[in-house]
Order: structure tokens, then C-alpha cells, then sequence
């Protein structure tokens, strides 16, 4: 906790005379922008090299190889090109609306951060409101997306700003009451709270705590990919018909915020599903050294969200992109019902068993593993019958 | 609380910070060189046909209706649901479970009644016309 590690600083004295309350500021600021610049914009730029590499070996392509070994640094170019292009504001946009809807969307993107853990001890601030915060504050990128959609006076746009508007509040729903069924469980919001009541083992996690909550998992999962816009609920940027949706004006470093923003979801969706359902940083007691454990918890953590971000990039380079109305569809005549079931059902399983059913989460755990088994059994099948020659490793 | 909470606006600050520095970067790096062909609306290369700022498709203020009424529900719920194990192990579980069922039967019902009028679905038939409703037509 930032609070407590400021507070030993100033009771050692390292601020010198210092008020407490500046000497607060200070650590704030640089602890934040320690997050946003060693953590938050490094994931997202590494996360968008990382996909095109993915993208490449699904459809037998090599991807970006050229910028420095492999080709890690390709973000940093595309970045460093991106910042020296020309910027074109058409002559009929809003030029303010226009210039601000980069600023609501990074704001929303990156504030999500504040209430998320990385391990035990490494978090920004323990809100009390927590997984509500974060839910909220990402919902914040709808109007910035929006306004980017109606500034941009450009039909194409307004059709992709609407759309994601459309998307994302129905989408709201089902992910909102999913995200409560864990809330039934715990009792509180934070996100360290949430997190200290799972355990290591898989038996342990949330998501095999009740048929419901296994359920609510997928819907949960389902829900933040269309709130996140993308594949297969894209539609707001479907570059197939909407040229690239509400950010077609957009040019050179204005571009790079919605860029950024974009892929960064992908780390905040992966990190909300692991905090709620797969164990968050809990890690098998190793070591007594604390700077040992929170490292290991900031890899576990980091680890299993990152598999998430990998399932999106399959997922995105796997299936096609649905129409408006199955899409509007899927969320308010299944993922809707199924989520009010899935919590009253909850509620029902916690007034019955209170401390969890130990029986019900093993043989849940087993189900998981097994089905997690048997996809891979077909995978391999597949890929021994079709006798393709694939090498699984990512470099060669 | 407030310390938490000041990292909230540090935050915003930082993010704000982020997207003034990289603009105000770009506009040192990069070139000026605006013409109208340019600084036109694109439309996929032709001259645009009038402007953007259009009536739209009513469906999508019939998804933002719908949408508000299950927001507020979402919105009471949180309190509920962050309370709920603390009645349980107060032995109030039943009236609490009673409480949340009939508020969410309420609104179940009221997702029934849109369902039957047919506001679910994106493509609505009008009447008994055969030909489809003007704004269905316009792009959805």
C-alpha cells in the first residue's frame, strides 16, 4: 500500500522537513507516474507488437521481425511514426470537441488503474469501491468515443460512435450483474478483498466456487470483450464497412490515444476477470522473504492476466464479426436473462452455504480441468491428422 | 479515504499530462501543410454529400432507453449485493434474498413487456407492410 510505504518514509525521515501532506503529494505523483509510464504504456505498445506477431503465426505469416531482435521494438517505432505525421482536422469537424475526445478516453483507460492490484502490496490505492471504480471509470471511454464520433462530422464516424455507444451500455448489464455475483460471495468491493478470500489453488478461485459462478465467468468474459469493442463485437471500427469507425479523421498523435487506449483494455479486461474469478496474485506460500512474495505475486498476476490478452488475440484472429442485431440480440435475449438467473442463484447458493460447498468446488475444478484437457486432446488430434507442418515456437 | 482518492486525481492529471505532452510533441515534430482537398470530409475519396449531423436511427434511442431502466436497477443492486453476506450471517438471509427476488422479478417483468412488444429486436416490422420501415433502411 502506497499509504503505509509513504508514511515509513516520512517517519525515517528521508523528506527531511517537508510537510506531511506535500510530502504525500510528491510520493503520489511519482508512484503514479511510475504506473503509467514504467507499467501502462508499456503494456499496451508491447501488447499491440505482440498481437500482430500472434496475428502472423495463426495465419502462417512471419509478422514484424525487422525493429530490433525479433522485432520488439516495432511498437516504439510505430509510435515514434505516428507522432511525426500531419495531422489533418477536416475543415467541417468541431475542432474542440474533436481535439478533447483523446483526453476522455485516455482518462478513462488510465485512472482504471488505480484500483488495480498487482500483488499483495504493489497497488496504487485499496478503494473501497474497487471493481465498481474500475467498471465505471472504463465506461468512460464510451463518451469519449462518442464524441470523437459525433466531432468528427463524418458519416462513417457517427455510425461507429453510435454503434460502440449502443454496444457498450447493453453490454453494461449482463457484465455488471455477473461482476455482483462475486460480490454476493465476498461481501466487499475492493479489489485486494476480493482477492485475499481466493486462494492459490484452482479450487480455491471464484469461478469454481458454484455452477453459477462458472457460468457467470463466461458470461463476464463475453460481455468485457464487446465492452472493449473487439472481435467478434467490433462493429463500432468494422473496417470491412465503416472505413475505421469513429476514429477515421483521427491522424497522427491524436490517433495513438485511441491506439493505445484500445490495446490497454485488452490488460484491464484480463486483469478484471483474473482479480474476480481466477485468484487474482495468489501464489503457494514459498518463501517468508516479503519482497520474494510480492514478486511472485506480481508474476502470477501479470501471467494470468497476459494468457487473457493472448485468448482475445486468438479469438480476434478466429472468428468473423457478428451483424448489429445478433449482437444486440445475443447481449438482451441470452447474456441478460442468464445473468439475472446466475445471480439469484448465487444469492441462493451463499444464504445455503455460507462458507462455500467444498464438494460442488472440486468436482467444478475437475469439470474445468477436464473440458480445458479435452480441447487440447482436439487441438493436438487436429493437428496430427491434418499432418501440417507447424512449429509451435514463436521465434523461429 | 482522501489519500486513496487523490490518487484518483493524480491520475486523471497524469493521463491529461500524457495526451497535452504527446500532442504538444507531435506538433513540434511534425509538418503543416493544410489544403482544402486535404482538410475535407473523407468519404471514401468522393466530395461529401452534406454533413454528419443527421437525424439517426431511432433504435438506438430505444436500446439507450431500455438501457437507463437496467442501469438504475445495476445502480441499487450494488448496495444490496455488498450487504447481503452480512445479513446472511445476521440469520436475515431469507428476507434479504425475499427483498432482492421481488425487485428483480419487477424488473424481469419489465424486460418481458419489452421483449413482447418486439423492442428487442433491431429490425422491427411496422404494421403489416410488407415493405420495410424508412429508417431501418438507413444504415444501422
Amino acid at each position: 500500500m502506497l499509504q503505509t510505504f509513504l508514511d515509513s518514509l516520512i517517519a525515517d525521515g528521508t523528506f527531511g522537513a517537508i510537510p506531511r501532506d506535500v510530502a504525500y503529494a510528491i510520493g503520489m505523483v511519482a508512484a503514479g507516474a511510475a504506473v503509467v509510464f514504467g507499467f501502462v504504456l508499456n503494456i499496451s505498445g508491447v501488447t499491440t507488437f505482440v498481437e500482430r506477431r500472434v496475428w502472423a503465426r495463426i495465419q502462417s505469416r512471419v509478422g514484424p521481425n525487422r525493429v530490433g531482435p525479433q522485432g520488439i521494438l516495432q511498437w516504439l517505432a510505430d509510435g515514434l511514426k505516428l507522432l511525426m505525421k500531419e495531422e489533418a482536422i477536416p475543415y467541417a469537424a468541431d475542432a474542440t470537441l474533436f481535439k478533447l475526445a483523446p483526453f476522455v478516453v485516455t482518462i478513462g483507460f488510465i485512472t482504471a488503474f488505480v484500483a488495480i492490484p498487482f500483488s499483495s502490496a504493489l497497488i496504487v490505492a485499496d478503494l473501497n469501491l474497487g471493481i465498481l471504480y474500475i467498471t465505471s471509470m472504463t465506461s468512460l471511454v464510451v463518451v469519449g468515443i462518442m464524441i470523437a464520433g459525433w466531432a468528427s462530422n463524418n458519416k462513417w464516424a457517427l455510425i461507429g460512435g453510435i454503434r460502440a455507444a449502443a454496444q457498450i451500455v447493453s453490454y453494461e448489464i449482463p457484465a455488471a450483474l455477473s461482476i455482483f455475483t462475486v460480490i454476493l460471495i465476498t461481501g466487499t468491493l475492493s479489489t485486494q478483498g476480493i482477492i485475499q478470500q481466493q486462494g492459490w489453488g484452482p479450487w480455491d478461485w471464484f469461478i469454481f466456487h458454484s455452477p453459477f459462478t462458472f457460468i457467470g465467468f463466461f458470461v463476464t468474459f463475453v460481455a468485457l470483450l464487446a465492452e472493449g469493442n473487439r472481435t467478434p463485437f467490433d462493429l463500432p471500427e468494422a473496417e470491412s464497412e465503416l472505413v475505421a469507425g469513429f476514429v477515421t479523421e483521427y491522424s497522427g498523435a491524436r490517433y495513438l490515444f485511441f491506439f493505445l487506449v484500445e490495446w490497454g483494455n485488452l490488460y484491464i479486461i484480463g486483469a478484471i476477470l483474473v482479480t474476480l474469478f481466477l485468484g487474482g496474485w495468489q501464489a503457494p506460500h514459498i518463501t517468508d522473504s516479503v519482497v520474494g512474495m510480492n514478486i511472485l505475486q506480481a508474476l502470477t498476476f501479470i501471467v494470468k492476466s497476459y494468457l487473457f490478452v493472448i485468448l482475445m488475440m486468438w479469438i480476434r484472429a478466429t472468428l468473423p464479426r457478428v451483424r448489429v442485431d445478433q449482437l444486440m440480440t445475443t447481449c438482451w435475449k441470452y447474456l441478460l436473462p442468464i445473468s439475472f438467473v446466475n445471480f439469484m442463484g448465487t444469492a441462493l447458493w451463499v444464504m445455503i452455504w455460507p462458507q462455500g460447498f467444498r464438494f460442488a468446488e472440486i468436482v467444478l475444478t475437475a469439470m474445468g480441468f477436464g473440458l480445458v484437457g479435452y480441447f487440447l486432446y482436439r487441438v493436438a488430434f487436429h493437428l496430427r491428422r491434418s499432418g501440417a507442418q507447424i512449429t509451435l515456437s514463436p521465434l523461429s | 479515504m482522501f489519500f486513496q482518492f487523490a490518487n484518483v486525481l493524480v491520475f486523471v492529471a497524469l493521463a491529461m499530462g500524457l495526451v497535452a505532452l504527446m500532442t504538444g510533441l507531435s506538433w513540434l515534430l511534425r509538418p503543416h501543410n493544410p489544403e482544402p482537398g486535404k482538410m475535407s470530409t473523407y468519404e471514401c475519396g468522393e466530395p461529401p454529400t452534406g454533413g454528419a449531423w443527421i437525424n439517426f436511427n431511432i433504435r438506438f434511442y430505444l436500446v439507450a432507453l431500455v438501457f437507463v431502466i437496467f442501469d438504475v436497477e445495476v445502480a441499487f443492486i450494488a448496495p444490496v449485493t455488498v450487504v447481503f453476506r452480512d445479513w446472511v450471517e445476521q440469520g436475515n438471509g431469507l428476507f434479504a434474498y425475499g427483498e432482492i427476488a421481488i425487485f428483480l422479478a419487477i424488473l424481469f417483468v419489465g424486460l418481458i413487456y419489452v421483449w413482447a412488444k418486439g423492442d428487442l429486436e433491431w429490425v422491427k416490422r411496422v404494421g403489416s407492410s410488407d415493405e420495410d420501415s424508412p429508417d431501418m433502411r438507413e444504415a444501422a
